[in-house]
Order: C-alpha cells, then sequence, then structure tokens
C-alpha cells in the first residue's frame, strides 16, 4: 500500500457513515459517493440485503432514553430503501439484558421491515441471564443457534459466540461450533462467495475491553481458500473495517446507543452525551451483491 | 428491736431474688452476653466496591470474616457480580443498583461480570 497507514484507514472509514461505497480489490480501496435515489445495478441474481445490529430494547439511557423508538425508526429507513432488501440479517444484542417483553419488541417491530425473512444471531446481552435457553427457543427452534444457508450462490453462515463453551467465557466459539463450520464449508467451491455473520468481532479490534473472539482464528483458517469472504459483526457499537487478502471485516452501528472508539474512554460502556449527538452514531447497512464482482459492496447510513 | 432482727434476713432474700431476678432480665435481653465477654467483640460491618467504567473500584481488597461486601452499579451499561466458582452470582445489575454477600469463611474469592469477562475482583477475607 503507498501512503494509506493503518491510521489512515481507519479515519478514512470513518466516512462510511455518510453513504459512501467502498470497495476494495486486492487491498486498495476505492469510493464513490451514492446518490441518494440509487437502486442496486439490475442484473439477475443481484440482490441486496441490511444487517442490524444492537438494537438493545429495553436500554434507557443519557444517550437513549427508548431505544424501541430508534429501532422504529431504522425499520422505517430500511422500507425507504430503494430496493427492498431480500432479508435482513440482526447481528445480535436483541435486548438489553432480556429485559421482560424485550424479545417480543424487537420481533414485533421487526415485522413491520418489508421483507421476507429476518435471522438473527445472539449477543450477550440475549444469552447471559439463562445461558441462551429463551433466545434460542425463541429464534433456532431450539438448537444450538449456529446456522448457513444459501441464497442465489452466496453462502451465509451465522455464528455464535456469546455462549460459554465448556469453560471458555464470551467472546468464543468453541471446539463443536468450529467442526460444524468445517464440515458446513467443505462441499463449497472457492470461487463462492462467503457471508459471515456474528456478535462479537472475529477480529482482535480491542482486548482489553473484550473486542475479540478468542479461537476465531481457527474459523477464519476455513475461509482462507474462498475468493471473496465478507465478515459482519456487531458488540462494538460503530463500525470499523478491516481487509486481509480476500476476507472483509465490517462491524456495525447500533441502533440504540454509541461507544467509544478503542482506547478513548475508560471504559468501553454507552457514551453519556445527549440524544441529538447521539443519533448521527446509529444506523442500518445494506449489503449489494453483484454477481460476478467481489466483494460486496457495503453501504452505512445513520439515522441522522 | 427483736422485730429489726427478725425482718433482717426476710430484707436479705428480698434483695438477693430481687437481684437474681434483675440479673435474669438482663441475661434475657442480652443473650449471648455471657458468651462474648468471653472472645473479642468484632462489629458488623460493610464495605462497598463501585462498578464503573466496566471496573470493580477497588479491584482487590482484604476484609476480616464476617465481612458483607455491597457492589453498585454505577454504569449504564448492565453489570453482575459473579464468583467464578459459583459460590456467588447477582442478577443483571442496572444503573443504581446494588448487590450484597457476605463472606464468612476466610479465603481468595475471584469474581468477574458475566457480560464483560475481561472485568476482574478480588476479596480476600481473613
Amino acid at each position: 500500500m503507498d501512503r494509506m497507514n493503518r491510521r489512515g484507514f481507519l479515519e478514512c472509514m470513518a466516512w462510511a457513515g455518510t453513504g459512501v461505497v467502498w470497495t476494495a480489490t486486492g487491498g486498495i480501496l476505492s469510493s464513490r459517493v451514492l446518490p441518494a435515489s440509487a437502486a442496486a445495478p439490475a442484473g439477475g441474481g443481484s440482490f441486496s440485503f441490511v444487517q442490524v445490529s444492537d438494537t438493545h430494547v429495553g436500554f434507557k439511557g443519557e444517550a437513549n432514553k427508548d431505544a424501541t423508538v430508534t429501532l422504529q425508526q431504522v425499520v422505517a429507513k430500511i422500507n425507504a430503501l430503494p430496493t427492498p432488501p431480500a432479508f435482513v440479517i440482526h447481528t445480535g444484542d436483541l435486548t438489553h439484558g432480556q429485559k421482560a417483553g424485550a424479545f417480543d419488541t424487537v420481533t414485533e417491530v421487526l415485522k413491520g421491515v418489508k421483507t421476507d425473512n429476518v435471522l438473527y444471531v445472539p449477543g450477550e446481552h440475549d444469552v447471559f441471564v439463562d445461558g441462551g435457553k429463551e433466545f434460542l427457543g425463541r429464534y433456532a427452534k431450539g438448537g444450538p443457534g449456529w446456522q448457513s444457508f444459501d441464497y442465489k450462490g452466496v453462502h451465509f453462515v451465522g455464528l455464535v459466540n456469546v455462549l460459554k463453551y465448556k469453560g471458555e467465557h464470551i467472546g468464543a466459539l468453541g471446539a463443536e461450533q468450529i467442526t460444524w463450520l468445517k464440515q458446513d464449508l467443505a462441499g463449497l467451491s472457492s470461487s463462492t462467495p462467503v457471508v459471515v455473520y456474528a456478535h462479537v468481532p472475529l477480529w482482535a479490534v480491542y482486548p482489553a475491553w473484550g473486542w475479540v473472539t478468542e479461537d476465531s482464528q481457527q474459523a477464519m483458517a476455513l475461509l482462507t481458500r474462498f475468493g471473496s469472504v465478507t465478515v459482519l459483526n456487531g458488540h462494538i457499537h460503530q463500525v470499523l473495517q478491516k481487509v486481509e487478502g480476500n476476507v472483509t471485516f465490517h462491524t456495525a452501528m447500533s441502533t440504540a446507543f454509541p461507544q467509544p472508539a478503542p482506547g478513548t474512554a475508560p471504559g468501553p460502556g454507552p457514551m453519556k452525551i445527549p440524544e441529538e449527538q447521539a443519533r448521527p452514531m446509529l444506523g442500518l447497512r445494506e449489503v449489494r451483491y453483484t454477481v460476478g464482482t467481489a466483494p460486496l459492496a457495503v453501504v452505512d447510513s445513520t439515522l441522522a | 428491736m427483736k422485730a429489726i432482727a427478725r425482718s433482717k434476713p426476710r430484707a436479705r432474700r428480698a434483695i438477693l431474688a430481687s437481684v437474681a431476678a434483675l440479673t435474669a432480665l438482663v441475661l434475657l435481653v442480652t443473650p449471648g452476653a455471657v458468651s462474648r465477654a468471653q472472645s473479642p467483640v468484632s462489629p458488623v460491618s460493610v464495605v462497598s466496591i463501585d462498578i464503573k467504567d466496566s471496573k470493580f473500584i477497588p479491584p482487590a481488597l482484604t476484609v476480616p470474616a464476617g465481612t458483607t461486601v455491597r457492589w453498585t452499579n454505577q454504569d449504564e451499561e448492565t453489570h453482575t457480580v459473579t464468583s467464578t466458582t459459583n459460590l456467588f452470582a447477582s442478577a443483571g445489575l442496572d444503573l443504581g443498583e446494588a448487590y450484597t454477600y457476605t463472606f464468612a469463611a476466610p479465603g481468595v474469592y475471584v469474581y468477574t461480570c458475566d457480560l464483560h469477562p475481561f472485568m476482574q475482583g478480588t476479596i480476600v477475607v481473613k
């Protein structure tokens, strides 16, 4: 790379909140600003989907008096997109601490999205009270929560990295899930685009604040052979991105409250700023796939 | 003279009886007063720990056996107080909520937060 060092990369990534499309080919970033009315390129097999994350329904704090209201605003924004998403992926922390009624609210509000399906992986706030019983019963038919499906030739994998597997703490995938992943990917050709989604970042964003998955290397090793891998995470309530060969990692904004950039505050908790200051730091993401191109285009947009 | 001489033993018995009654009353009202007098008096104490900026403050504490520790969450984020040996565990604590545990036995007690495993605290009980 020429003069783009890591800090410059991260500063550039901060612009992702203003409707800029970033694409990366061979590690080189290029961008173009989207006109507000741009629709996804026409072409058979192309589609888009939406990622929302960290909706924290039940949270009440300085940055947001009612997380349900901002979630409803995000749903309105999704329904205003020029191209309806094929489905919505929620990368976890649906609720704030499994508060009574919160899962019901999330499910009901997201039913208002004009889309065919909503997929969920849990955040730690969704599982710590009961070891995942409520979440997995509601969204995984009581199964382990990891999942995969194919859509128009793209392979999607949802991973769970917030449950305690055999003594590990949150921020781990566990041996059983990694074994499952290996079998799940085994039959795919390396030209299949792969999208992986999980709550806690699958790269070491900031371990001191728990922004890391301790055994993610084992999972990523299974993905390096693919020509296009897009990793979508949540948990840190801000957009950060990283490119590693053919793998692009993207963390997402929350729809509820922002968290500080790594190391810029005494702790990772909710930023204590007024609502009007927090709103431009909340948002959603649209991901677009065009047949024959790689990587997938990621477009972040904010609530204000 | 004879009347006074005769009344002295009765008065003495009456005084003895009242003293016995008073003593019994004192013993009833303050149970264990006799046994307590045989060992040093240890006052019941409550020690506070704050949970702030996703840290336990102070992170390490030494207390005498019998101390009650009271953790109070000062963060908007939810935290728990969870022993790493499953000895004690709070529910999720919101801002302003507290959890107490009384440490009866000497030992070293390590605890964490279920939502934030990078948080760690230690109570040394002597």
